[in-house]
């Protein structure tokens, strides 16, 4: 099958391009991954970005005929039709938005500032007890579908308004922690992390295109995440 | 040779969850503390962690105590666990689950409020007599992950400094053989640095990717293990590996023994739950060595499953829908995509897959570096400068066969406690040992040679075969002149991997060379496995030999040391001496 990958390498090239390989599958439904480690045995000096290759450290986060996934859990069937047949080539390119460091490894550092400007860890002012803070079965409940998330930025890297303020809205991969934490019942910072989102761009720039959702590779739903924070932001505006 | 210097008090190699528990407990003492890690830390092999942190907090059994959790630690790693470390960790680890608790760590609870605990292999109640105990706390089954992001976070919190994206190459020694601090590259850059530090902690994980088949993430190539060995210091038990019961078939993705305890169970092609014939007792939840080798013989007698006869299954259909998706919800993603199949309907196909690794660098419960003065005999010493937590370190809680959920605590209790140590360390003044130019040179060397090669066999190929060797000689079972066979297979992989090249040698973002010095530390962890392996003469824990299918109490009750200068295995004393119960007797074990 074909394979078509975005290089740049800024020691030798002036411009970015995309390089086409050919790779035997054996007919095989592949994990796009899989493919990289066959076209990196090719050519050695194509990087990409790989650890745990199964979905849950975040690395692989790319751009793969023109959606957003990650590689180790994407099979070629998944990709489009027509590409596992080798009708059609798989086109890797680095994620969108965020500067490129080298073929389809990305600079991170707006992703991960935005990540810290949340304040992404537990916030409790009374003093810890001898055991564990107690917490209800129903209000732990309340962290699944947040807690999950695995930093692979490929929600934020697919949202226009990231792509259009990437220094100033927080993006949904930040704002899924943020309410990560607000609805955590040990956390007692709410009204201080709320007053830190209320202001036009950090948080009231998503406009619900929902690209995060549809991206999401672990199927977390940021959308109604930042949907939640801006009830509560209205109610404490009341 | 002049290179870049950067100064610490403490560096911290590796950002899973013993280094990020270690380099929290520093950036808290103020003292000037890096951590340097190859991935951006939640990238780590911790995050993979699924089923547990197993310890005594007395919530799903209010009367669980410590003890017991011991008693089957020791139980469990065949006793050649150290059981002073071993009582230090169930002791303490309780506090140190707590911590993770307070901050933030999103365990699944119980009624009362309580963290949710589940029954993992190898547990008991009073000391082997009072049944299954379930002493495993939980975040679903994303433990590790929970585990991992946590402790990033508080890392952030607390300003620790993170060199994100570095890779530690080689250690920098005195003319002594102190350590010094370590060689670092900037992955982004190329640039090269000597991070000079009084202590060096090593928290670089395991080395599963030594076997063709493992569930370990690509990046567990044995770093910390790597160096140690090319500085010519020893590590202990290394012969000792765990293969997982339950990697999904063909993909090696894990499986986690939370299924079992929540009530899975191991059907072979006949649908037979053959774990009653082996292990009357626990069944399923019987060790992870018993449970792998047990499955082994199932398929070398003919009851795999598949065209190849090549695997078993694990069954979870019977425990519904509602209890696999709030209990077991990563797993159930990780077989639809990994074996095509919805354990909610059919059972997961799955394979004894290499998964941990027991053996490492000697260390005592702080975390301090121990070496022999006679390299594999002699009297003990402290390496100065170097500690070494997590996978990488042998302390040793886990012996021969580490219990399930172990892990994780032995990362948070020992990464804390080699914290505690530097800590206090450091305020009655540590000296900074000074390389001289010639030690950083040496320390250089490698790096020289890949950017000097020209021409010669091509790194995947040459790992390839590397994990095959490992793969068809060193498995779950062994056989003396198979081994030996694969002794000689590595010597001659050493030759060639010395000769290889590394063709693209460009700065920015150059993943072939981190993959060229990877090979060469999977190449050191291989050959010590190997030669530990074959002179390691009995069956013990994880280490079952057809040649050998006895413990030989009299002759190997106790570590092995390899030593890598003279290539040689001596033997180290087990601590049988805990501080406040009696000492644990070695007896027969069974399930």
């Amino acid at each position: 099958m074909k394979v078509s990958i975005y290089r740049y390498n800024p020691e030798t090239d002036r411009e970015p391009s995309m390089k086409e390989y050919e790779v035997d599958t054996q007919g095989k439904d592949l994990m796009v991954l899989d493919i990289l480690a066959l076209v990196k045995e090719q050519d050695s000096s194509m990087s990409y970005r790989r650890s745990c290759r199964e979905g849950v450290c975040g690395s692989d986060g790319m751009n793969i005929n023109g959606k957003n996934g990650l590689a180790c859990i994407t099979p070629l069937s998944q990709v489009a039709p027509g590409v596992l047949e080798g009708k059609k080539p798989l086109i890797l390119r680095p994620l969108p938005g965020l500067p490129v460091i080298r073929d389809l490894v990305v600079d991170m550092g707006m992703f991960y500032n935005q990540y810290e400007k949340v304040q992404p860890f537990l916030q409790n002012t009374s003093p810890a007890p001898a055991i564990e803070r107690l917490q209800t079965p129903e209000d732990r409940a309340k962290l699944d579908g947040l807690y999950e998330c695995i930093l692979c930025a490929c929600c934020s890297t697919s949202c226009p308004s990231f792509w259009w303020n990437p220094d100033k809205f927080l993006g949904p991969a930040a704002l899924l922690q943020s309410y990560r934490f607000l609805a955590d019942s040990r956390d007692t910072a709410t009204e201080e992390r709320l007053s830190k989102l209320d202001d036009p761009f950090s948080l009231f720039r998503c406009h619900g295109i929902m690209n995060c959702v549809s991206v999401c590779p672990k199927g977390l739903n940021p959308t109604r995440a930042i949907g939640h924070i801006r009830s509560m932001l209205l109610e404490r505006g009341i | 040779m002049s290179i870049r210097t950067i100064t610490f008090d403490a560096i911290v190699v590796g950002g899973g969850g013993a280094g990020m528990r270690a380099s929290l407990q520093m950036a808290q003492s103020g003292f000037k503390t890096a951590l340097i890690s190859k991935v951006f830390p939640t990238r780590s092999h911790t995050v993979s962690a699924q089923g547990g942190i197993t310890c005594a907090i007395a919530s799903a059994d209010p009367n669980d105590d410590w003890r017991w959790h011991m008693y089957d630690t020791v139980k469990g790693s065949d006793y050649i666990g150290d059981q002073d470390a071993i009582e230090y960790m169930c002791n303490v680890g309780p506090e140190a689950v707590f911590e993770l608790d307070h901050m933030g760590l999103p365990f699944s609870r119980t009624e009362e409020g309580r963290i949710y605990q589940r029954p993992f292999g190898g547990q008991s109640k009073n000391f082997g007599e009072g049944g299954q105990a379930a002493r495993t706390c939980a975040a679903a089954d994303r433990t590790g992950h929970a585990l991992l992001h946590t402790l990033y976070q508080q890392n952030l919190k607390n300003g620790t400094q993170f060199y994100n994206e570095w890779y530690a190459s080689e250690l920098v020694k005195d003319d002594e053989g102190n350590v010094c601090g370590v060689i670092a590259i900037d992955i982004e850059s190329g640039e090269t640095v000597f991070f000079k530090a009084k202590a060096t902690v090593f928290a670089t994980g395991g080395a599963g990717r030594i076997y063709a088949s493992t569930t370990n993430a690509l990046i567990n190539t044995g770093d910390g293990v790597g160096m140690a060995l090319r500085a010519g210091l020893p590590v202990q038990d290394i012969e000792m590996w765990q293969f997982h019961p339950t990697g999904i078939a063909g993909a090696g993705t894990l499986v986690t023994e939370g299924c079992r305890g929540e009530g899975g169970y191991l059907i072979n092609k006949d649908g037979e739950r053959f774990m009653e014939r082996y292990a009357p007792n626990a069944k399923d939840l019987a060790s992870r060595d018993v449970v792998a080798r047990s499955m082994m013989m199932e398929i070398l007698d003919g009851r795999g499953a598949g065209p190849d006869g090549d695997h078993v299954f694990l069954k979870l259909d019977h425990l519904g829908e509602e209890v696999l998706h709030s209990r077991l919800p990563g797993i159930c993603e990780l077989a639809i995509t990994f074996a095509q199949t919805d354990p909610v309907k059919e059972p997961i196909p799955v394979v004894p897959t290499c998964h941990y690794m027991m053996g490492g660098i000697p260390t005592n419960v702080h975390g301090q570096a121990i070496k022999l003065s006679g390299g594999h005999e002699g009297e003990e010493q402290f390496v100065n400068g170097l500690f070494a937590v997590g996978e990488v370190a042998c302390v040793s809680v886990h012996g021969a066969n580490r219990l399930g959920g172990n892990s994780l605590l032995d990362l948070v209790v020992f990464g804390r406690a080699a914290g505690l140590y530097i800590e206090d360390q450091l305020r009655q003044g540590m000296t900074q040992y000074e390389p001289t130019d010639a030690n950083i040179d040496e320390a250089m060397a490698r790096l020289r040679r890949w950017d000097e090669s020209t021409s010669g066999e091509s790194i995947p190929a040459l790992r390839k075969e590397l994990q095959s060797v490992m793969q068809n000689h060193f498995g779950v079972f062994r056989k003396g002149d198979l081994m030996a066979e694969g002794v000689a297979k590595l010597a001659d992989l050493r030759e060639r991997i010395g000769k290889a090249h590394l063709d693209d040698k460009s700065k920015p973002f150059n993943t072939a060379r981190i993959e060229a010095l990877e090979l060469e530390n999977l190449l050191e962890v291989a050959e010590a496995t190997a030669i530990a392996a074959e002179g390691r003469t009995e069956s013990r824990g994880a280490h079952s030999r057809y040649d050998f299918p006895d413990r030989d109490d009299e002759n190997w009750l106790c570590h092995s040391i390899f030593d890598p200068k003279a290539k040689k295995l001596g033997k180290r004393d087990v601590n049988f001496k805990p501080k406040t119960v009696d000492t644990f007797q070695p007896k027969a074990r069974t399930y």
